[in-house]
């Protein structure tokens, strides 16, 4: 009896379109989640900003046709206030997702190549700034640079260099006791080619992943903070501005002015995390493979 | 106890964007071993032994197909059953001390060994205790890291990993790879007590005269083909009834005279139709070059070749 | 000539592993350094190469100390040529970082130039350490620490690499330093073994 072309793992991961491998489902699913956000800053755009007037006759209206997301207590189209709001979270979060990249970038690399003791210094400051209670970390730091966009992104900022920052330093620490690296040394090449050439081709995606992974956290810290009060503030229009105005109305059942701008921000956030994954699978020439 | 016949082991790869390519590394194995023998299966590395270790125990990666009969105490093998035999029946003495977990002790881990064949607390314990007497390791060791011991107790540790459970069969990969002679020869020696245990031993080797002293049968790998199988006893009697390639690899070894057979530049992955090794082969016809020759019984052997005839 | 003078070397706080070792490589001689493992010899060729500092003594090429900067005329081969490569890079990026003039030692080892397009994970251990080789094998090296170069190879593809290696130490007068266990290799391939380590008591029990 022959054992006839069997796969040898029989996978048990959920699989939409299961004929697919691995390698073209991860391209398949960056570009879904690609298009999704053009999708959602082209359409902010068609829809303008004329569904957020005031309109008194179609207030508190359930989704229908007309109104897929229905409207709230002011008539404004819900289904615009939330595109828009995404579209604002989105760029608040990638704008403090990318200061807090840069941050962890500078620290890593200092850690790792500027001796031990500055990397003692910077590894407890990695360990001070996680130790301490995140939200707490974010309200204060947002109070304190005056709320708004601009205490946002330093907030988040802040507190979430230390992660990207640690893998970076740990990456690089690896990279320099490795063999190539003292043969390249020996073959004459300078340390500052041997950064460009061998370390950054292994940082790059480290750096790519993390970044991209970050963004939802930015987003829903972002959306937190101004949902608690100390970010952005009402007169444009955020997830954190629709979600917390929407609570008094929950009760009164007015459902769709909470769940649907909610859980657009929760496929929101788990697209980008879809779509970091499936990077890292791309990226990693052994995985790229399959 | 192990019967392999016409196993071959595919991947799909990817050359540039959504192209793929399908590779063949192996293409036409076949072996057996039998309780109490020590087979050998040697050949270059790329040839396909290591594929073919990780194919016995199921670590293939996603993206390869196995064919062919591949079956252990009669029982046809499927991926899942594969799973389940590994570690239990099947057992491997890993190549060296980095397929150790270096952040866990010794003892530990070849505890754990134990316990993962499917033995109880208790007999896990005397085992691993058994094992580490058995190879002359002392208690100490136990308490150590991996980065610790020295290349000859980590040698003992691999093989005590393996032997700690009940395992038929041992798969023995490159036990002699790199190490001295004095620490060469104690590996063969353990392997030796495994074969006497009635346990079957398949030692996955390049190093053709260690593996010609202890082994029983030799089973020669070129290309990703079994070109021969071969009592080790037919070696003493001269290398004109050996394979060709066989016989290269005989004659390569320092003491034999050093002698190389021309290598042929030739991209691997392009189709043969006839014997892979007919660009080097001294005998070669061109018939050879025409038709890959089955693996054929002469005598007591098995091989691949068109010029050897019964 | 390659000279090392009463060197001393231990790692970190131990015991002292070379104790006053002296070790003399002249061009195009091929000099064998058996012994067993544990015994140091490894980290003979590592200093040999400028891969460490003695704590005491001196190594010196031509009469001068070792390069710490450009292309040292001391290059090593390690047994496992997995790691002596950026998993990143493909091969032809990997032998052009020592050597740019390569197309006649392809032949010479049996490589494809198909191969050069290829990741190091889809080449073989005998494969990458012909690459390995071919890095180095280039007009500024002068010295070749082969340090167990061939001890996971099958003995076709020892035989091949060494006697590619040989002829071309001999033609451009490159002294070749083989570490090795293995005695029946030395006999074939040495001009001169250096017993420094042979007498040592091995560590491995």
């Amino acid at each position: 009896m022959n054992v006839q072309s069997l796969p040898i793992t029989e996978s048990v991961q959920f699989s939409l379109i299961p004929a697919l491998s691995n390698r073209r489902r991860a391209w398949l699913a960056c570009l879904l989640c690609g298009g999704f956000f053009l999708a959602l800053v082209v359409t902010a755009g068609i829809l303008g900003t004329s569904g957020l007037d005031i309109d008194f006759l179609h207030r508190k209206l359930a989704p229908s046709l007309a109104y897929p997301f229905g409207t709230d207590w002011l008539g404004r189209d819900m289904l615009v206030r939330t595109v828009h709001g995404l579209c604002r979270s989105l760029s608040i979060g990638l704008l403090a997702a990318g200061c807090s990249s840069v941050i962890s970038v500078g620290i890593g690399i200092m850690a790792a190549t500027m001796g031990r003791r500055v990397d003692s210094i910077l590894s407890l400051l990695i360990d001070i700034v996680m130790a301490t209670p995140h939200l707490v970390l974010l309200i204060l730091v947002s109070f304190a640079c005056g709320g708004g966009a601009r205490g946002v992104v330093i907030a988040v900022a802040v507190s979430h260099w230390p992660r990207l920052a640690r893998i970076l330093r740990a990456e690089i620490l690896q990279l320099r006791t490795s063999e190539f690296i003292s043969i390249s040394r020996r073959l004459g090449k300078t340390p500052g080619w041997i950064a460009l050439h061998h370390m950054l081709p292994h940082l790059i995606p480290q750096f790519m992943i993390g970044l991209i992974l970050m963004f939802p956290h930015a987003i829903l810290h972002a959306a937190g903070l101004t949902f608690l009060g100390f970010g952005l503030t009402p007169h444009n229009p955020s997830i954190g501005i629709l979600l917390s105005e929407s609570m008094r109305h929950l009760s009164t059942g007015y459902w769709w002015l909470a769940i649907l701008p909610g859980l657009s921000l929760v496929c929101t956030v788990k697209l980008f995390d879809i779509l970091g994954n499936n990077l890292r699978t791309l990226l990693d020439p052994r995985t790229t493979q399959d | 106890m192990l019967d392999i016949h016409n196993l071959s082991i595919s991947f799909q790869r990817y050359t540039r964007g959504f192209v793929r390519e399908t590779l063949s590394p192996v293409s036409d194995v076949s072996l057996s071993v039998h309780a109490g023998e020590i087979v050998a299966l040697i050949g270059a590395s790329g040839a396909g032994k290591s594929l073919l270790a990780h194919a016995m125990l199921g670590l293939l990666p996603k993206n390869a197909t196995l064919k062919g009969d591949f079956r252990f105490k009669g029982e046809d093998l499927s991926p899942a059953r594969i799973r389940e035999l590994r570690g239990r029946e099947i057992a491997l003495i890993p190549q060296s001390v980095s397929h150790l977990n270096p952040l866990i002790r010794v003892g530990k881990q070849v505890y754990r060994s134990a316990r993962l064949s499917g033995r109880c607390h208790c007999t896990a314990s005397a085992s691993c205790d058994n094992a580490f007497s058995r190879y002359q390791l002392a208690e100490t060791i136990k308490a150590q890291f991996p980065f610790q011991i020295s290349g000859g107790m980590a040698r003992r540790v691999l093989t005590a990993t393996a032997t700690a459970g009940k395992a038929d069969l041992i798969i023995a990969d490159e036990p002699t790879t790199g190490l001295d002679p004095e620490v060469t020869e104690q590996s063969l020696t353990h392997l030796q007590e495994l074969a006497a245990q009635q346990k079957g031993v398949l030692l996955i080797t390049h190093d053709l005269e260690n593996a010609a002293r202890i082994a029983d049968t030799l089973v020669v790998l070129y290309d990703g083909r079994t070109v021969e199988i071969t009592p080790t006893s037919s070696l003493s009697e001269g290398t004109a009834s050996l394979h060709p390639y066989t016989r290269a690899l005989w004659q390569a070894l320092p003491q034999n005279g050093f002698i190389r057979f021309p290598h042929a530049v030739e991209k691997d992955d392009v189709r043969k139709c006839g014997c892979a090794f007919a660009c080097r082969c001294p005998e070669a016809t061109s018939s050879c070059r025409d038709r890959m020759p089955p693996l054929k019984q002469i005598g007591e052997k098995m091989m691949r070749c068109t010029h050897v005839t019964g | 000539m390659l000279q090392a003078e009463n060197i001393t070397f231990r790692y970190r706080q131990h015991v002292p592993l070379l104790k006053n070792i002296s070790c003399t490589i002249r061009p195009g001689e091929i000099v064998g350094l058996p012994g067993p493992s544990g015994c140091g010899k490894s980290t003979l060729g590592r200093l040999l190469a400028g891969y460490h500092s003695p704590e005491s003594g001196s190594v010196t090429c031509t009469g001068k100390p070792l390069t710490t900067s450009g292309y040292c005329p001391v290059q090593m081969i390690f047994q496992h040529a997995e790691q002596a490569v950026n998993p990143r890079w493909r091969i032809r990026k990997i032998i052009e970082e020592g050597n740019c003039d390569y197309i006649d030692l392809l032949h010479s080892f049996g490589i494809h130039s198909g191969w050069l397009d290829r990741y190091p994970h889809e080449l073989s251990g005998g494969e990458l350490q012909r690459i390995s080789l071919i890095r180095t094998m280039n007009p500024g090296t002068r010295y070749l620490i082969a340090d167990e170069m061939t001890a996971s190879l099958d003995p076709d593809t020892q035989a091949h690499i060494w006697q590619t290696v040989i002829p071309w130490a001999k033609k451009q007068q490159v002294g070749l330093l083989a570490i090795t266990h293995d005695h029946k290799l030395l006999r074939r391939i040495a001009d001169r073994i250096d017993e420094t380590f042979s007498a040592v008591e091995t560590f491995s029990s």
